[in-house]
C-alpha cells in the first residue's frame, strides 16, 4: 500500500480550504431560508401506516389476482378479451381490481417517495423526480379506474 | 530454590520467544485541509501488544511516529463517548476495540466516522449531531412546584426506559445510519434514543410535544429499520427497538 502522498502545491485551487475543509453538510434543521417549516400534520404517520395496512391487504389481493390468472382453469392460456369481460360483468371483480389498483399504485408510489427523498442529493432532482412519480402515478390510476367503470364488453 | 531457579531459566527462552507483541499495520485515513484537498490513506506498521485497544495504539503512532495524527479520546475508558470512528468498517469506539478482536493480520482501518464533516484525520464536526440532540429537548420538563426531596419514581416505572439512559452521544449509532449519510436532515437514532429516555419517563411531562417534534418529516417515520445502529452502540442500547417504540406511541397516541 502506497503511504500518503502529500502534495503541498495544491494551494490556490477551488474546493475544500482552512476555512471550509471538506463538503460541507448543512446542519439539521438550521432555520435557514431555504428551510422548509415543520409541518405539524400527521402525513407521514398516515403514509408510514399505510403501507403497512395496505401492505397486508396487497398480499391477498396480489396472490389471489395470481392465482386467478395464471395457476386455476388452464393457467395463463385462458386469460382472453372474453375472460377479462366476463370477470368485469361482476361488481365483485370490479371492486376487487379497483381496490387492487388503487392499493398497489399508492404503495408502490409512496415507497418511490421514500426512496426518492432517501437517494436524491439536490433538492432540484428531488423535486423534480417526485414531480414525474406523481404524474405517473396520477395517470395510472386515473386510466385504470376509467377502464374499470366504463368498460364496455361489446366493443 | 534452585530448582525454582531453573524452572524459571527453563522458562526464560520460551518466554522471549512468545513474545506478547505482534507487527499490526494501522491505514488511517488521514485528512489535512491545510496541506491537500484531498484525504489519503496512509499506513503505520507498529510494535504492540494484540491485547492492547485501538487507542493504545493511536497513541503509540501519535506519540511516537507522527504527531499530526488527530483524533478525538478524553477518558479512554468507554465513558466521554469522544473516540468513536470507524475501525475495520464498523463504527467503535477505539478505547473499547481490543486489537486482537479485529483480526490484526491484515491491515486495520480506521477512518472517522461518515455523515459529518471532517475537520481533520479523524475529528469531524459534531455540530449537526448536537443539534439534532438539542431539538429534542433532552431535560426534565415539568409543571407545579418543585418537590423539596427527590421525584420519586416505581422501580418499574424506571425500567421503562432503563435502556435509553446508558447513551452516551457518541454518535456511533447516528453515524453508521444510511438516512443520516444523505442529507443529515434526519434526526438520526442518537437523538431519538434520547427523546425515549424522557418520552417514557412517568416524571416528565413534555412527552407530547417531544412525540410532536418527531412525528415531523425529518422525525422517526424516517427510519428504515436497518439496525445499523443497534450493531454500532457500543454501550449495546437496543436502539432499533427505541425507535419503534416511539413510533408505537405515536400511533397509539392517534388512534
Amino acid at each position: 500500500m502506497s503511504d500518503a502522498t502529500i502534495s503541498s502545491g495544491s494551494a490556490g485551487s477551488t474546493g475544500p480550504s482552512v476555512e471550509n475543509p471538506a463538503p460541507l453538510i448543512e446542519p439539521p434543521r438550521a432555520r435557514t431560508g431555504k428551510t422548509p417549516k415543520s409541518t405539524r400534520t400527521n402525513f407521514e404517520l398516515y403514509g408510514w401506516l399505510f403501507m403497512r395496512l395496505s401492505g397486508i391487504l396487497l398480499v391477498v389481493l396480489v396472490l389471489g389476482h395470481l392465482l386467478i390468472q395464471l395457476v386455476l382453469d388452464g393457467g395463463v392460456t385462458k386469460v382472453s378479451f372474453a375472460f377479462v369481460a366476463g370477470r368485469w360483468a361482476s361488481p365483485f371483480w370490479q371492486a376487487w381490481d379497483l381496490i387492487m389498483l388503487w392499493l398497489a399504485m399508492l404503495h408502490g408510489a409512496n415507497g418511490l417517495r421514500t426512496i426518492i427523498n432517501d437517494y436524491a442529493e439536490r433538492d432540484n432532482t428531488r423535486f423534480w423526480l417526485k414531480m414525474l412519480l406523481y404524474t405517473a402515478t396520477v395517470f395510472t390510476i386515473l386510466l385504470g379506474t376509467l377502464v374499470i367503470f366504463t368498460f364496455d364488453p361489446n366493443i | 530454590m534452585t530448582t525454582t531457579l531453573d524452572k524459571t531459566e527453563g522458562l526464560g527462552p520460551a518466554a522471549a520467544g512468545a513474545s506478547p507483541y505482534i507487527t499490526a499495520t494501522f491505514r488511517i485515513r488521514r485528512f489535512n485541509p491545510e496541506v491537500a484537498e484531498e484525504a489519503t490513506w496512509e499506513d503505520f506498521e507498529i510494535e504492540i501488544d494484540p491485547k492492547e485497544r485501538v487507542l493504545d495504539a493511536l497513541h503509540k503512532i501519535k506519540w511516537e511516529m507522527d504527531g499530526t495524527l488527530t483524533f478525538r479520546r478524553s477518558c479512554a475508558h468507554g465513558i466521554c463517548g469522544s473516540d468513536a470512528m470507524r475501525i475495520n468498517g464498523r463504527n467503535r469506539l477505539a478505547c473499547k476495540t481490543l486489537i486482537k478482536d479485529i483480526n490484526p493480520e491484515k491491515p486495520i482501518t480506521v477512518e472517522a466516522i461518515k455523515g459529518l464533516t471532517v475537520l481533520k484525520d479523524l475529528v469531524v464536526d459534531m455540530e449537526p449531531f448536537f443539534q439534532a440532540y438539542r431539538d429534542v429537548m433532552p431535560f426534565l420538563v415539568t409543571t407545579g412546584n418543585e418537590p423539596t426531596r427527590e421525584r420519586l419514581q416505581s422501580a418499574e416505572d424506571r425500567e421503562r426506559f432503563d435502556d435509553t439512559t446508558k447513551c452516551i452521544l457518541c454518535a456511533a449509532c447516528t453515524s453508521s445510519c444510511p438516512v443520516f449519510w444523505n442529507d443529515g436532515q434526519y434526526f438520526g437514532p442518537a437523538a431519538i434514543v434520547n427523546a425515549h429516555r424522557f418520552i417514557f419517563d412517568s416524571r416528565d411531562e413534555a412527552g407530547e410535544q417531544r412525540l410532536e417534534i418527531l412525528n415531523d418529516r425529518d422525525g422517526v417515520w424516517r427510519c428504515r429499520t436497518t439496525f445499523n445502529c443497534t450493531d454500532a452502540c457500543p454501550r449495546g442500547i437496543e436502539v432499533t427497538k427505541a425507535i419503534q417504540e416511539v413510533k408505537r406511541a405515536l400511533i397509539t397516541r392517534r388512534f
